[in-house]
């Protein structure tokens, strides 16, 4: 590789950059309204529209958007009663606001030339964070200390109990992290892939006769798109379903 | 801990990468790589705190309920639609059962008038009929009686005209007066003077 191409070749890294479009702070702590946030202003947006906008004639018979809203109503209302149970319902707002949040970000996030804001840990481990303190606040005001039988498996003898006690603690504590990397880093894996493709296909365009093999990872590239807008998706019910789970451990801390 | 362990791990790629692009990876001089960089962290928490807080106000109080609502009225609006339809469609089946009813007893009604119509029919026609052969029978023994008597009167004639004649004949042959009366005692005697008026 020549110095040339080197200098061509684009930077996967790029998307990630955050630019302070309104630099301002308050108390001291940096508030600047970056292009990340302007993401998710418009991941709200989208949220709002499809929500509020599109329901506001309120039709017995819906139309397109309409319909959109309902099954995505009722698609979270039917996996938090699921996972959660009955009880579940009263966190059915948080999670439906989580799930269309993450959802729609990360579908605009793929659109090009747009900022991905869940490929962002600090975002990610807010959202998980989030969700862990929920479930420990409301463990321990529903059940006290009750809450800690969630350590304690039933029926199971005291010997084994030494060992699994601390397995069970340290997968609880795990979770937050695990919660937040996993949507993290399979929109940043994702779009890195995407962008190091495309590279490949500038690189080729710049490298002579190889320039006939150019079309190949442009072909990649719309596979792997096909396979991030379905990430895109799972990712976003993953991180709504385990938020249920862990709700429902909360709600039902005896296994 | 473990976090800045990768980001120190993502870093140091950053900034093999930046060796490796000379031109492009001036960018990252300062931070690294870019979801790593802690001066990132607190002003994407603040607008996440700001945008994620207002759409959970405006989902929790206007959205869902709104779109449950309408899910709600849509369940109640198919469930009483199809209440009433049900009810509908009980009161045509008992209608047309009714129709059904009131078209036999109404054919049964219409068949008894026709028949009914048919026996006056025909009596009156009986009557009708036996007048007039009554009336006819009546005409034809008027016209037999009349047909008699004329025949009767006819003949009465006839045999006073030969009688007449006769007597004028005996005159001519004989030159003397016949008496009427012989002559019709005669011809009344005579088997062979009736047999010629017969044969008239």
């Amino acid at each position: 590789m020549n110095p040339e191409e080197a200098a061509a070749k684009p930077n996967p890294i790029e998307q990630f950059e955050l630019h302070r479009l309104w630099p301002f702070e308050i108390n001291g702590i940096e508030t600047s309204f970056t292009n990340a946030s302007l993401f998710m202003l418009l991941a709200a947006l989208g949220v709002v529209a499809l929500m509020i906008l599109a329901t506001s004639k309120k039709a017995i018979v819906p139309g397109r958007v309409q319909a959109m809203a309902e099954m995505l109503y009722e698609f979270v209302a039917g996996m938090v009663r699921q996972t959660a149970g009955t009880e579940g319902m009263k966190f059915f707002p948080f999670v439906f606001t989580l799930f269309s949040f993450i959802l729609i970000a990360n579908l605009i996030g793929l659109v090009p030339y747009t900022y991905s804001v869940t490929s962002q840990i600090v975002v990610t481990f807010a959202f998980a964070a989030v969700v862990i303190s929920l479930v420990v606040c409301y463990g321990l005001y529903r059940h006290g200390f009750g809450f800690l039988n969630l350590f304690v498996p039933h029926g199971v003898p005291l010997p084994v109990l030494v060992v699994l006690v601390p397995i069970e603690i340290i997968s609880f504590l795990s979770r937050p992290v695990s919660l937040s990397v996993r949507l993290f880093a399979n929109i940043l894996a994702g779009h890195i892939t995407l962008a190091v493709f495309g590279g490949f296909v500038m690189m080729l365009l710049g490298a002579g006769v190889w320039a006939a093999l150019a079309p190949v990872p442009l072909l990649a590239i719309v596979a792997l798109y096909a396979l991030e807008l379905l990430v895109a998706c799972l990712q976003a019910f993953v991180f709504a379903v385990l938020t249920c789970v862990y709700l429902n451990d909360a709600i039902h801390p005896g296994h | 801990m473990s976090m800045a362990i990768i980001s120190s791990a993502f870093a140091a790629e950053g900034e093999q990468a930046t060796h490796e692009t000379v031109g492009a990876g001036e960018a990252h001089h300062e931070g690294g790589f870019p979801p790593f960089q802690t001066e990132n962290f607190a002003p994407q928490i603040f607008w996440l705190v700001v945008i994620f807080g207002l759409l959970y106000a405006l989902m929790s109080r206007i959205a869902l309920p709104r779109v449950g609502g309408i899910i709600e009225n849509r369940g109640a609006k198919i469930a009483s639609d199809l209440g009433a339809a049900r009810e509908m469609q009980s009161k045509a089946q008992a209608a047309a059962a009714a129709n059904d009813e009131n078209l036999r007893r109404r054919r049964e009604e219409a068949q008894a008038i026709g028949r009914d119509a048919q026996h006056k029919i025909a009596a009156e026609t009986a009557k009708q009929r036996t007048i007039a052969e009554s009336q006819a029978a009546e005409k034809i023994r008027a016209a037999d009686e009349r047909i008699a008597s004329a025949k009767a009167k006819a003949l009465a004639n006839v045999e006073q005209i030969a009688e007449e004649a006769a007597a004028a004949i005996v005159e001519k042959l004989t030159g003397a007066k016949v008496d009427m009366s012989t002559i019709s005692e005669n011809h009344a005697t005579s088997s062979t003077a009736k047999e010629t008026l017969n044969a008239f």
